[in-house]
């Protein structure tokens, strides 16, 4: 989906990386090969136990490999120092590991400090990381891990693991541990984060619907670590490699297919009228009846979404643009799949969902109709796309 | 001779033995924390080691107080000497257990994240896994300051200072009228200072836990 994202260049290659657990009678990794370019979300997708954790902490050494080689930026660090090697790499964990006992800065600041920045460098660059993660520095930089929520944690973990700008991020099950709604915001936010900081990441999950939604490509592993499909999304939901791809993708794969684009990859209707909360009720009815909507979208001086009101609202005497029409409810973000899209679309009443940037400032909306366009779009490719397999001088894709 | 003439008659002797007393506890605690904790901290990170560390300290436990301290005559002669090592070896286990139930209890998935990060094995222990187990640790140094205090009246036997001389000389005198006096003032003495150390771990611990821990 994003591959225009990531460069051909290697940043980590893993050759016949293998791990043999003493007294088990089978490797738990077992000549595991692969490759991940700079800049792109490799997710490695499994059932429990199949060794997607043992294999990333093979990466950074948590977990000596009984064989095999890791070269990282070209360097081969199968057996260089290994607390040097994991202040290269970015570390997240579900259960977050964050330490009670220091300071929501002191936890970021944990690398920058083993690899020696100066005290100034590292509170601007704390302040730099909360802020991206979307915490207030100045409420959060002095709490204690215990006075935050689960979600809150979690985005401090992020934080900390790229506090000194490793080249590469390892996660395992970030948001495995936090409540749906939550999890689907803190998605959201990283990948928004990843527009911009462009990392190289290995994520690990044992939800496919979280893989789709995060990798650039993704790793479907079967026991042992084996690859069973490395792909993009798209060819390995549109082309199983096998039965056993083909079932742990499960039923729905179609609906999954949603969560492959996004909103900003699509067009989204900009034709809805809108107008201040401040403009006088007849200005706002002649605008709303020059559309062909039924309904005027009202922003605030900020230009975020407050309500939408019908002509009738407008024609009541005293109208009041705080408190008359439907609050305006199901805003989602550029970033958002469709499949968000239409969950919000579907929970709201007003049949549409508003499109905002990460300030809340109106951009336009999206509903059913612009999403069936979408559904519309994609299965035309599918279907070049199965035709190209089949014949590969004739089609281009 | 009544309990209260007895006490404004002999407190400035009762308060030289307490001084003697708290001398000999302070020593021990001195020594069986220094040798104690990092006992524990081996104990707790080699499974080879840990078996022999806890089974001997628990040895000490089982060997009658008396013969303890007077096992070590021969070696030291008499005075604080024996009393002090023979005391240390009583010390040790809490300390010793409680550092190891403190390591034990530092969460993996912390543990786990300070490694990942590429802290190394002495730094973790120093600004990671310690620090989350002070608080138990403390409760073991409280705990065996308690034993300490008590069984530091046996020191006596060995020629050693401290209120068991107090103690000793009623009981060897019992019978002669008052002399219950001698053995209850010096109890009391030696309950007024497990009080008063209790009170001072409360705080200790209550002031050197970190607040995110508190
Ligand atoms: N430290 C270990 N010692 C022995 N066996 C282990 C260890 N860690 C993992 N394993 C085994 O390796 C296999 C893969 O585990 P893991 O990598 O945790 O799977 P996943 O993360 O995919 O659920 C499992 O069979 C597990 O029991
Ligand atoms: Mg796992």
């Amino acid at each position: 989906m994003t591959q225009t994202e990531s460069s051909n260049e290697v940043m980590i290659e893993l050759d016949e990386l293998t791990k043999h657990f003493p007294g088990q009678a089978n490797p738990a990794v077992d000549k595991l090969s692969l490759t991940v370019k700079k800049g792109e979300i490799v997710v490695f997708v499994g059932p429990s136990g199949c060794g997607k954790t043992t294999s990333m902490e093979l990466v950074n050494r948590l977990i000596e490999p009984t064989s095999g080689r890791i070269i990282l930026e070209g360097e081969d660090v199968t057996n260089s120092d290994p607390d040097e090697l994991r202040r290269r790499i970015g570390y997240v964990i579900q259960e977050t590991g964050l330490l009670p006992h220091r300071t929501i800065a002191h936890n970021i600041a944990t690398v920058p400090k083993l690899v020696g920045w100066d005290k100034q460098r590292i509170s601007e660059r704390v302040d730099e990381l909360l802020t991206m993660v979307g915490m207030d520095p100045d409420v959060y930089r002095n709490r204690y891990p215990k006075e935050l929520s689960g979600g809150q944690r979690q985005r401090v973990g992020v934080a900390r693991a790229m506090a000194a700008d490793p080249p590469l991020m390892l996660m395992d099950e970030p948001f495995g541990a936090i409540d749906p709604i939550t999890r689907e915001r803190l998605q959201n936010e990283f990948l928004r984060l990843q527009a911009q900081i462009q990392k190289t990441i290995i994520f690990v999950t044992h939800d496919i619907d979280e893989a789709i939604k995060m990798g650039d490509r993704i790793v479907v592993l079967r026991d042992q670590s084996h690859i069973a499909q490395f792909d993009t999304p798209e060819a390995i939901l549109t082309n199983p490699a096998d039965d056993y791809v083909a079932d742990f993708i499960g039923s729905g794969a179609s609906l999954k297919r949603l969560n492959l684009s996004r909103i900003r990859d699509i067009e989204m209707a900009t034709d809805a009228p809108i107008g201040r909360m401040d403009e006088p009720a007849d200005e706002l009815a002649r605008r709303l009846d020059a559309s062909e909507w039924s309904a005027i979208l009202l922003l605030d001086d900020r230009k975020r979404p407050t309500r939408w009101v019908n002509a009738q609202d407008l024609r009541r005497p005293g109208f009041d643009p705080t408190t008359m029409g439907l609050k305006a409810r199901a805003v989602v973000e550029p970033h958002a799949t469709l499949s968000d899209a239409l969950n919000e679309l579907i929970s709201s009443n007003g049949g549409c969902a508003i499109v905002a940037d990460g300030d809340g400032a109106y951009l336009g909306v999206v509903d059913l109709e612009t999403i069936m366009a979408a559904v519309r779009a994609m299965r035309e490719q599918h279907a070049r796309f199965y035709l190209a397999a089949k014949n590969p001088d004739t089609v281009e894709v | 001779m009544t309990f209260s003439e007895y006490l404004s008659n002999s407190y400035e002797n009762l308060i030289e033995l307490s001084l003697e007393h708290l001398q000999l506890v302070a020593i021990t605690m001195l020594i069986a924390t220094a040798v104690g904790v990092p006992l524990g901290i081996l104990a707790h990170r080699s499974s080879v080691l840990r078996p022999p560390i806890m089974s001997t300290t628990s040895f000490f436990l089982t060997i009658p107080s008396l013969a303890l301290f007077a096992i070590f005559i021969p070696v030291f002669g008499l005075g604080s000497p024996p009393a002090i090592v023979a005391l240390t070896l009583y010390a040790l286990l809490p300390i010793v257990g409680n550092t190891v139930a403190g390591l034990s209890s530092v969460s993996p998935a912390i543990v786990k994240a300070s490694r990942g990060m590429g802290m190394g094995s002495w730094r973790r222990l120093g600004l990671v896994e310690l620090p989350l187990a002070w608080p138990v640790i403390v409760t073991g140094l409280r705990v065996s300051t308690q034993v300490t205090i008590g069984i530091a009246a046996i020191a006596v036997f060995v020629g050693g200072p401290g209120l068991g001389n107090e103690i000793f000389r009623g009981i060897r005198s019992l019978g002669n009228p008052g002399a219950e006096n001698l053995v209850y003032g010096g109890t009391l003495a030696i309950v007024v200072i497990a009080l008063a150390f209790d009170g001072a771990f409360v705080l200790v611990r209550r002031f050197t836990t970190p607040r995110g821990i508190r």
